[in-house]
């Protein structure tokens, strides 16, 4: 293929090519990728909130191009949103005029009813909501009004912690009857084994797909235990099991509830804690360490009142698998992975009918 | 030379098997069992002769009671996931035997809770310790020191801190590590949140120095005797009772390089300290916890060695999360 002078010439002159080529290939590589990142920046560009003191490392980490991107879902919501119609006295009530209105609501007027009404069917994606008087959905429906009453009313201190922001339907729901992000009892989760042997171990949603116990939003969500295990002085004598001294199962139960909750709200250890001093009262926390706590009993007062109450309405499909125990909530429910749900976007703001069990304040 | 510097043996020599001293008249030979095979590829990364193997009654308790843990460990696996073979390989990692719940204290639990860890721990127990003995046996019958005996005592001194001695003090065998691979990791991340983060433990910083110290003089080391290899100084031991240029350069090398230089013998001193220490201050540190300190943050803060961050604590101080996001208005 070549000529003859050309393969002679080759003969004769043995080179090794190999090593320089691989020589070049590699620091020419190098030089290229290095090239890239100088002229392109960083692919994986990230953002950080810093939440603690100089030298101790805090910070929340995001990449920029989620940051950039908002929760899709704020813009469904602006869409089903309308301004109150501010009412000027003597209009019909929509407890004369409608049927089927919700406990509470009766006094409404018409128009806001209906405005009510129109959002509700959207955000909970049922388009006959409170048609039928006998649909446990219409059972349920009045429940939940009340919950989300009680909700912005009660627990202002952590929905509204950083300004006003409330809950409606839309902050679970999303346009679906039921809610994504719901939990229900799954412990045991082993099988031909008893207690702590039984509970934990497996790849499970509730362990945050890690081997700690599943049974961690049971025990604290439902059952209302005792989160804190770290002793508050140096030494302090007790046995593991005896006297509510905290053994290392607790720990990890409360490790699996703690990935819970940074899982569910998009954010790492530091956000709360400093690291190197877990526990509250180390003085090393910051003030969402507080609004957190806030959820945890609020969330512990909606599943106790509200949603583990509702296993005699729901219909069997509706159930849990293992306990046909009613859908619970958490702290994903709502938040959905970002810190705020809906990243902070007002939704109670037109809603002063969801904001209190008291009469709406329409600020006429 | 050039063919034999490589981090594989590249030239390999094979002759009849060696089957090695026995001046105790016969009765070492005797133990020594398995016919001796020659491995091309084992002889890239050591010696090239697989066996014999002098197991003896030792070795042969050591590895029945090791296996009886072993199996007893992965059928209580099995049972877990209802004996599914597919669920068992899937879910293998997370899988475990675990030490009985807490309020069972240092009672026989019930086999389902606990039991079958005890049990199987036994049997552990006397693997470790037989295997622990018969490296003394083989050690003593070689008329060698008893060096590897030790430091293996060290390893295990850590291993009966962590599942005997430690849940004896705390009165409750639920202290113990459970047998399986992310539950283990998970059980260290606990132990270290439930007693106030072990970073502040001294002992646990000790133990920290002497395992990096380890891996620090093993490189040096291992990288010096390879750089004098071409003087002869693979041959320490001729080096070490008849000092050549060999050692006379790595010796000079680590004297102008920081001032300090070990000598041929005593760094094989050094590394085997580092290397003991790093379990014995380990197995110390975790003995203490929960026994004598239950929150070594605080006790740290105690003993001043824990510095105080007094700045603003949440990111309102920092920025607000609406600059964060990119809504501001």
């Amino acid at each position: 293929m070549f000529p003859k002078w050309f393969d002679k010439w080759n003969r004769d002159n043995p080179k090794d090519i190999y090593r320089p080529a691989i020589a070049i290939g590699v620091v020419g590589g190098a030089v290229f990728v290095a090239a890239a990142l100088v002229a392109g920046g960083q692919p994986y560009a990230t953002d950080s909130m810093q939440t603690g003191p100089r030298g101790t490392g805090m910070s929340v980490p995001e990449f920029k191009v989620d940051l950039a991107r908002p929760d899709p879902y704020i813009e469904e919501f602006l869409a089903s949103t309308s301004a109150p119609v501010v009412p000027q006295g003597g209009e019909e009530t929509a407890g004369d005029a409608r049927e089927n209105v919700p406990p509470g609501l009766e006094d409404l007027t018409v128009e806001n009813y209906d405005r009510l009404l129109a959002a509700m069917r959207e955000w909970t994606g049922i388009p006959d909501l409170f048609d039928d008087l006998d649909s446990y959905q219409t059972s349920v429906g009045y429940l939940m009004i009340g919950m989300t009453q009680n909700i912005n009313e009660e627990w202002a201190g952590h929905v509204n912690a950083n300004k006003e922001v409330g809950v409606t339907c839309a902050t679970c729901h999303r346009g679906q009857p039921v809610p994504e992000n719901i939990w229900f009892k799954i412990s045991p989760v082993n099988e031909n084994v008893e207690g702590w042997s039984a509970n934990q171990n497996r790849v499970t949603m509730q362990s945050q797909y890690t081997s700690l116990p599943s049974d961690a939003l049971e025990k604290y969500l439902l059952d209302g235990e005792t989160i804190a295990v770290h002793d508050l002085e140096s030494r302090v004598a007790g046995v593991p099991g005896e006297d509510g001294y905290p053994g290392i199962q607790q720990a990890e139960r409360t490790y699996s509830l703690m990935n819970y909750v940074s899982n569910s709200l998009g954010v790492n250890c530091l956000f709360c804690h400093n690291s190197r001093a877990f526990y509250s009262a180390s003085g090393q926390i910051t003030p969402q360490w507080a609004t957190a706590t806030l959820g945890i009993q609020m969330v512990l007062e909606l599943n106790n009142t509200y949603l583990a109450p509702l296993d005699g309405i729901l219909p069997e499909h509706r159930l849990g698998p293992v306990y046909a125990d009613a859908p619970k909530a958490a702290c994903a429910t709502c938040h959905k992975g970002y810190q705020q749900p809906l990243q902070g976007t007002n939704v109670i703001g037109d809603w002063p009918e969801l904001a209190s069990t008291a009469e709406p304040d329409y600020g006429n | 030379m050039a063919e034999y510097q490589n981090i594989f043996t590249q030239v390999q020599v094979q002759g009849p098997p060696e089957m090695g001293l026995d001046d105790t008249g016969g009765r070492l030979m005797s133990e020594r069992s398995g016919k001796p095979s020659f491995s091309k590829l084992i002889g890239w990364i050591g010696n090239a002769q697989i066996g014999p193997i002098n197991l003896g009654m030792l070795g042969v308790i050591s590895l029945l009671t090791g296996t009886l843990w072993f199996v007893i460990v992965g059928f209580n696996m099995l049972a877990q996931v209802g004996w599914s073979i597919p669920e068992f390989l899937r879910q293998l990692f997370w899988l475990a035997l675990e030490p009985p719940g807490p309020e069972h204290g240092l009672s026989m639990p019930p086999l389902n809770d606990g039991g079958w860890y005890i049990i199987s721990s036994f049997f552990l127990l006397v693997a470790v310790l037989a295997w622990w003995a018969r490296s003394y046996q083989l050690a003593a019958s070689h008329k060698m020191g008893k060096h590897v005996f030790w430091a293996f005592g060290s390893a295990i001194w850590l291993f009966l801190v962590l599942g005997l001695f430690r849940p004896v003090l705390m009165g409750s065998w639920s202290e113990a590590v459970p047998y399986g691979i992310f539950p283990h990791l998970d059980w260290t991340t606990a132990f270290s949140i439930r007693y106030g983060n072990l970073y502040y433990n001294p002992f646990h910083c000790l133990s920290i120095v002497f395992l990096y110290g380890s891996v620090l003089l093993f490189a040096m080391h291992g990288a010096t005797i390879l750089a004098v290899t071409r003087f002869g100084g693979d041959r320490e031991l001729e080096q070490i009772y008849d000092r050549g240029t060999a050692s006379e350069r790595a010796a000079l090398f680590w004297r102008w390089t920081m001032g300090f230089n070990a000598t041929m013998e005593g760094i094989h001193r050094w590394a085997w300290w580092f290397a003991v220490l790093t379990p014995i201050t380990g197995g110390i540190g975790i003995l203490l916890t929960g026994t004598v300190v239950d929150n070594w943050f605080i006790w740290a803060q105690e003993h001043n060695f824990a510095p105080m961050y007094d700045g603003s604590y949440g990111y309102e101080n920092y920025g607000s999360y609406e600059a964060f996001i990119g809504q501001e208005d």
